[in-house]
Parts: C-alpha cells; structure tokens; sequence
C-alpha cells in the first residue's frame, strides 16, 4: 500500500479538483512524502534557505512599540529574509520538488506580486521556465513587482476573467496546469487550496515557528502568552503556529483583514465572517452568497485581499485551538507608521493586521505578558500605496 | 435511477447511431432567451442534453464558457431560476435526457441531500460535477443513488487503470470521456486517441462512454463514434453561436437547430 497523507483537517480540506489534476496533485503528494524522508533533500533545503535566503532569521524584542511595560512584543524577523517575506521559504522547497519531479516549467499565481516575485526567484535559481497569472488590476497596481519579477526571466500573465484579481489569477493558473501537468509544476503561494498544498505549504513554513519557539526559550527561559500572525490563505500563520499547537499555554491568535469593518460588505474576514464551503479545491471558510457564488473580498493588503482560507485554519477555528480576530485597514495602516516610527522598522501592509492587534492585546494586560508576532514581511512594496492612501486621508476604497 | 439514459442507448443502438449530447449553460443569455435555445437544441434533434448552473468561479471551463457563466450572472440568473427553467424544459419534453453539469459548492450551499432531491422531483436525470473527483465523491454519490439520479463520473485521457476501474464502478447513466488534457473549449481540437481508454471501460462494464472536449465538427463527433464511444458532448460550439448573436436571440436559437441537426447526423452512418 502506497503511504498517503490525510487530506482532511476535521472536517476541512480534501481535493476538490477536476478529475484531470487528481493524478498530479497525488505525485505531488509521494513526491513530497519521498522528499521528507530523503537526507539529501532535507540537506539541500536547508542549506538554500541557509545561505541564498538568510535563515535563521533574528526574533527581536521591541524597545518602543509596545504601549504597556507589563508586554513584551518580539518580532519575528521574517521580513528580512532575501525576497522581503516568508514566501520565499515555501517557493524553494516547491522549486526543488518540481525539479525531482523532473519538470521544467512553474506555474504560479499571484495577488499583489509576492509570491509572484519570490516564485521567480527561485526559478531564476534553479534553472526552471515561469509563468505568472496575475490579475490585470493587480497588474496595474503592482508595476513595480510585475518589473521584478520580468527582470528574473518570468513571463507575467495578466488574468482580464473574472474580478481581475487574485482569485482569478488562482483559476487561471488551474486551467493552465490541467492543460499542461506532464511537464508543468503549479507553484501554489499559500497554505490553502486543495490537498496536498496545505500540508505541504505548512511543512515548508514551519521553521518560522520552530525558530521562534527556540528563540524565545533562549532569550525569556519560557514560552510566549500569545503568538500572533496575519491570515490571508494562512501561510506565516500556520508557519508560526504549526510548532506551538501542541503547547497548550500558548494562545495563538491569527488576525484577519477586517478591511472598512466587519459590520460592512468590504473586508476579508473569512473565518470571523465567512461560512463553510468550497472554493479552488478545498472545504473550508469562504465568502460566499446564499446560492454559493463567490463574493469579492477586500482589503488595503493586496496579501489578505482573498475569499478564502487555508483548511487547517478552518480546523484551529472550529476546534477553538486558535483564535480569529480582525483588524480594519485604518487599524493596520496606524500600526504600519507605529512600527516605523517606534522601531526603525517598515512593515508589510499584511504583517502590520497582526502588529495592529498585538497593539490592542497589550493594552489589556495586567500581568507580564510575551507576544511573539510573526512579522511576515517588509513594507518596501506599500511604500507608494501607503504613500496614496495617507495622502487621501487614510481612507482606501 | 431514471430510465431515460439506458433507454436511450438502447435505441440508439437499435437504430445504430451515437448519441449527440449538446451543452448550454442555463440563463445565457437571459432566461428567456435560455428557453428558447434548449428549445432547439431538443427541435435540432438533440439525443439528451447537458446544462451549466451559471456559477462565479468555472475553473474547468475555457473562454467561452466562462462568458456564458458571466453573461447569465450578470443578467440576474440564480439556481433557483435555473430550477425553474428546467422544469418549463422537463414539461416541453418528458423523454430526452437532461444532465446538469456544475459545480460543488452551488450543491454544497443548497445543501447535498436537498440538491439531488430537487433533481429528481424536477426530472433532472444525471449530474456531473466537475470539481469532484471519484476520490471525493461519497456523499454525492450516496445522496444521488438515494433520489435515483445518475451520477456522471470524468474518465480523463491520463487515467489510470485502477482510476478508470473506479470510474467504471462509481458512475451510473453515462461516463464522459475527455478527449484531451485542459479546458473546455474550441481552441484545442479533440485529440481523440481514446481507444484504450474506451477499451478499458468496456472492460470494466462502465456507462456508455460520451466523449466531450473540443468537439465542435461533424467530423469530431464521427471519430468519437469511430473510436467507440457511445456519442460525443459539444459544448464551447454551441454556446459560440450564443455569443455571436447577442443581439438577435431568434437567429441564435435558428443557428443552434441548424448546427445540432448537422452534428446529429453525423452520429449515423
């Protein structure tokens, strides 16, 4: 009997594709089994995300953005890995599954650009053709990263179908990879979608928390209250949770877009406000209709703009292991220059969710309190999006 | 399960034809106009018919089909109405087959059981949906043999043995074959090299095989038979003739009746 690996987290995930992909997601599944039990994958892995992306990556304690003394607030450093987030972590390990596949072609999605550039990248590094599928509106809104990731040999697709946006980009991508699953590897950017892209994603993110597991062990001699990470699809966040889930004592908490407010029609808060059903090949929360047709989702982070999640989340939030807050894009956007100012740090629009209810938690604490926040990427990229939305009051449409 | 399907095949083998099988999806453009299409579709000579409940993310459909997805969305066009029309069509016709090809979560948000229930009492004979694999397929599987409503399993050109014997087993009414790898759509022809896998699913005593996937020639549907298939399923040519006429919905339905009539003859020798 071939091993295989549970598709299903509770009652979430599965692989709900069309019949055609079945085959190649299930070699990608013993791909991944065969991989993680070979040294030298492992050794390969490692010594990539070593010496080419900079890992480990430092936890910081900050000195002043904490409001309240009894909290400690770490950051964990993962925005100053090479590629400006912790996309680049997955991308490589995907990049060398495709080559033992023996496949020469990556396809990718992207929303705002960065897991588009950090697919590049990787394809750059290891020799393999790319094509990007990115909304046409994203296209317009995100020249910069469209440039970069030209400038790394990929070919970038804008998606017209649809929205335009990254949920679209995702379909597209789909259509492309049953077209062309002989030879082409679809390099999916988040721990969502159908299996064994959740699990797999989340094995190569887990040392985000590993890191900061032993981090803090080394600096406080203990683990921390509460660790925080920003939900889009839920990659740094099932990252930064996935070694913590065991220790009761830790809250985790991930921090949805709450976009103009959850009591309005424009955010992202899939689990807060979402229900149960399927969208690009998992069970889980969704935003949907009554009839089950997808709604557009929205945020001031492109990275958290989509109307889904990743089926693990969907389990921690069931089973109540982990906690789903929101916060609003006036929230985030505060905490972005909170950040900059306090520490000398610019934040990625997405990390700055969790840095922003972070800020709220440690208000409330009586008592000493660690908060370790992932802090998933750097805000180069929202320089000039930040730039717009201050200039205009700070209020996004 | 209905009857209507073996019935069918059972004549048609008598008279020594395939089976033509065109698809629209419900409501494109409006639902009146939707009406009047299948309307053709059944006058052209359609043996049985194929129908999309308009959804917003068709991820196994080519270009065309997702405008006509859009198009019907955009004009209003929800399961509920689709319900509707399907019941005006089970009253314009009792005999011909009607299939429903969608997708999970439009049956996942009406909840399984009730959505196959509706089917059946609507006269709704088989659906395919095209975002489960067999692997997944369990409770719509279960809930589609408890409201005797075939289940229409996808044996793709890269399938196993074992997965084709899983087809064979799981699918009740007929197995949709795919001619090739990708998308719905007329922009990769048919690549037909099918033999084995029709062999295969003989072998393993499947439904009559439909094969579907860029066929939009009377030649296609002639190698379909050729090859061995029980018929061939047209889609993206249909619903082309749609678009192409937005603005005349009447010279739509004409052109449709026409292209059915041309491709149904070419199931007969």
């Amino acid at each position: 009997m071939t091993k295989q690996l549970d598709a299903y987290f509770g009652e979430f995930g599965g692989m709900y594709v069309p019949e055609l992909l079945v085959p190649a997601l299930e070699q990608l599944e013993q791909e991944f089994i065969k991989s993680q039990e070979d040294p030298e994958f492992k050794k390969e892995f490692e010594s990539l995300l070593k010496e080419y992306a900079g890992r480990p990556t430092p936890l910081t304690l900050t000195r002043n953005f904490s409001p309240n003394p009894k909290a400690k607030i770490y950051l964990k450093r993962e925005d100053l890995l090479h590629g400006g987030a912790h996309k680049t972590n997955q991308v490589i390990g995907q990049a060398l599954l495709t080559k033992r596949m023996g496949k020469k072609r990556v396809i990718a999605e992207t929303g705002a650009g960065q897991h588009g550039v950090a697919t590049a990248l990787a394809c750059a590094l290891l020799g393999l053709e790319c094509r990007i599928y990115m909304g046409a509106k994203d296209c317009e809104r995100q020249q910069p990263n469209v440039f970069r990731m030209k400038l790394m040999g990929a070919e970038v697709i804008p998606v017209n179908a649809g929205s335009g946006t990254l949920k679209d980009a995702v379909n597209e991508a789909l259509r492309d990879w049953s077209a062309n699953y002989e030879e082409s590897h679809y390099l999916l950017g988040t721990a969502a979608g159908p299996h064994p892209f959740p699990t797999l994603v989340r094995e190569f993110q887990r040392m985000i928390g590993t890191e900061a597991r032993e981090q803090i062990l080394e600096t406080e001699g203990r683990l921390p209250d509460y660790v925080l990470a920003c939900v889009g699809g839920g990659s740094n966040a099932i990252g930064m949770f996935a070694d913590f889930i065991d220790d009761d004592g830790v809250k985790l908490v991930g921090v949805e877009p709450g976009g103009h407010g959850l009591s309005t029609l424009k955010h992202g808060a899939t689990l807060c406000k979402g229900t149960i059903g399927v969208l690009h090949g998992a069970i889980t929360y969704i935003m949907q209709d009554e009839d089950g047709q997808i709604e557009e989702s929205y945020s001031v982070s492109a990275g958290l703009d989509y109307p889904a999640v990743g089926p693990q989340h969907a389990h921690l939030h069931k089973t109540g292991r982990a906690q789903y807050v929101a916060a609003t894009d006036e929230e985030a956007l505060a905490a972005f220059q909170k950040l900059c100012r306090c520490e000398g740090i610019i934040p990625a629009l997405e990390s700055s969710h969790a840095l922003a209810y972070a800020t709220k938690l440690a208000e409330n604490v009586t008592e000493e309190t660690i908060i370790v926040v992932n802090l998933s990427g750097r805000g180069d990229k929202d320089l000039t999006h930040v730039h717009n939305v201050l200039e205009q009051g700070g209020h996004y449409e | 399960m209905s009857n209507r399907y073996q019935t069918l095949f059972s004549q048609l083998k008598e008279k020594k034809q395939g089976a033509f099988v065109p698809f629209v999806t419900l409501g494109d453009p409006d639902l009146e106009s939707s009406f009047n299409i299948v309307k053709a579709l059944i006058d052209g000579g359609a043996d049985a018919l194929e129908l999309g409940i308009p959804y917003s993310d068709p991820i196994a459909d080519g270009p065309t089909i997702q405008k006509a997805n859009i198009r019907a969305l955009e004009a209003g066009v929800k399961p509920k109405h689709c319900f509707e029309l399907l019941s005006k069509i089970r009253a314009y016709n009792s005999e011909i087959p009607i299939g429903l090809l969608l997708y999970s979560n439009l049956v996942f948000a009406r909840g399984i059981d009730n959505f196959y229930k509706l089917c059946a009492d609507i006269g709704v004979d088989s659906v395919l949906v095209a975002d489960v694999p067999a692997r997944e397929s369990a409770l719509f599987r279960q809930a589609a043999a408890a409201h005797q409503v075939d289940a229409i399993f996808i044996a793709p050109p890269n399938g196993t043995d074992a997965s084709l014997k899983r087809v064979a087993e799981y699918g009740t009414g007929y197995t949709y074959l795919l001619s090739r790898a990708g998308v719905t759509g007329t922009e990769t022809e048919a690549a037909m090299p099918v033999e084995r896998i029709v062999a295969k699913l003989k072998e393993y005593n499947a439904p009559p095989t439909l094969l579907g996937f860029g066929i939009s020639k009377p030649e296609h549907v002639k190698a379909a038979i050729q090859a061995g298939a029980s018929g061939a399923i047209s889609g993206s040519a249909v619903v082309k003739l749609i678009e192409n006429n937005l603005a005349d919905p009447t010279k739509a339905a004409q052109e449709i009746e026409s292209f059915v009539k041309q491709m149904k003859a070419a199931t007969q020798d």
